[in-house]
């Protein structure tokens, strides 16, 4: 079981990396990227909120919207009903109102994590990371133990992969770039080499 | 740069001049996993024109109507449930590349030119404006997957929207496909030179270095510190 887990975990971070293999949470990826203590900020916020939503859409789906799903409140015909087309909605919702409502938790009994984290929380309901992980987590079908790790590794590799770029951008501001490469595009680059770096990885089973 | 508040213009300036893509950085995040083929990249354009555009209708038809402290949440609705609607057509009509296309549909949503649009410009201008201003940025984003798409499924299996053009050395021809095209790392090169060409021939959007590197005018000090 433990194995189990364990090869689920390293599989997200590594081989299936959220960032440098699927392109998710591109956006905030490239745009935060650009000092390390900032892209660490983010990253740990991208950590916590995926560890959270990632089951909680898990419970969701599976005792709301799957086929059947509502047969546990005994109605009668409940186990007929199949809601999933409804996913995607109840994804996003879940998501925006979990952001929001850490946002209030930390402002009110964490204040100084709050300072660290609270300007980049808002900017995570849109990250496409979270989202796409709340996706894959439902096409590939994973029970709710599954789940927690998942979300905890995908959110991790995303983290790493953040302030690796992070730390790369940083000395690469020194460096005499093409004047047409120059921001956006030399970015691209590095992350398509740090991205092949990552292809190494596939293959890696435990 | 060319008016914007013409209707050709709101349609025609996204696509070149002010490229979601290329300029402003928007909507990367699900769009390069599907550019290892053209017709993926083709349908994925085609979904993204389609919730752009009446997501951007439907909101600039309520913008009067929304309190702003909830204005986010009302949009997202609104966007959630456009996806739901194509996500739907596609499995019906297309199931073969809704497959292909897996969770990249549902990314719609947090798709960042959707967001990006509605909070930008539905907000202050009237529907017609916005629909047309909505399928100019899907089409600005359609330009870029397609050419990206077309260098990846060119170099990587030899054919342009499946058909042949190059005989691989695997069907007995002479050309031996590249397979890092098909690999998620090449999305970022292409893309990635392709920025560099727009920007060649659009010298104004280059963006300027934080740090001027000067020539070395001290020699000696510089030995000295060093």
């Amino acid at each position: 079981m433990f194995e189990h887990y364990l090869s689920l975990f390293i599989k997200a971070v590594f081989v299936e990396n959220m960032a440098l293999a699927f392109f998710l949470g591109m956006c905030t990826f490239l745009a935060v990227s650009k000092k390390v203590s900032s892209a660490i900020g983010l990253g740990v916020a991208v950590i916590v909120v995926l560890t959270i939503t990632v089951p909680a859409n898990n419970l969701i789906l599976n005792y709301l919207l799957k086929a059947g799903a509502l047969s546990w409140t005994g109605v009668e015909g409940a186990e007929n009903i199949d809601l999933s087309f409804l996913g995607l909605l109840s994804y996003i919702g879940v998501i925006a109102a979990i952001v929001q409502i850490l946002e209030m938790f930390l402002d009110k009994f964490v204040p100084a994590l709050y300072n660290a984290l609270g300007v980049y929380l808002p900017l995570i309901t849109v990250n496409c990371a979270i989202l796409g992980a709340a996706l894959f987590m439902v096409q590939r079908d994973y029970a709710f133990g599954e789940s927690v790790i998942y979300g905890l590794g995908a959110g991790f590799g995303w983290a790493l992969a953040i302030a690796a770029l992070a730390g790369i951008r940083e000395k690469l501001k020194y460096s005499d770039v093409p004047a047409g490469l120059q921001g956006l595009g030399i970015t691209f680059l590095t992350v398509g080499l740090m991205s092949l770096g990552f292809m190494s990885f596939s293959g890696v089973q435990l | 740069m060319a008016k914007t508040d013409t209707a050709r213009g709101l349609l025609i300036t996204p696509i070149f001049q002010n490229n979601p893509i290329a300029l402003q950085i928007l909507g990367i995040c699900s769009a390069l996993a599907v550019t290892n083929s053209m017709s993926t990249s083709l349908v994925m354009g085609l979904a993204v024109i389609a919730v752009t555009a009446f997501s951007n209708m439907f909101v600039s038809l309520i913008r009067n109507h929304m309190p702003s402290s909830i204005r986010i949440i009302i949009q997202m609705t609104i966007i959630a449930s456009l996806v739901i609607v194509v996500d739907q057509l596609l499995r019906a009509f297309a199931y073969d590349l809704s497959k292909q296309l897996s969770v990249f549909v549902g990314l719609i949503i947090t798709n960042c030119i959707v967001m990006g649009r509605a909070e930008a410009f539905a907000m202050q201008n009237g529907p017609g404006l916005s629909f047309l201003d909505g399928v100019g940025n899907g089409l600005g984003y359609t330009f870029i997957l397609l050419a990206v798409g077309f260098f990846r499924e060119l170099l990587g299996s030899g054919s342009v929207f499946g058909i042949t053009i190059m005989q691989t050395v695997n069907d007995g021809g002479w050309y031996l496909p590249n397979g890092l095209m098909l690999l998620p790392p090449s999305a970022f090169f292409v893309i990635g030179l392709l920025i560099w060409a727009i920007r060649s021939f659009n010298p104004e959007q280059v963006e300027s270095n934080e740090f001027k590197i000067t020539t070395n005018t001290k020699p000696q000090a510089a030995e000295g510190s060093a």
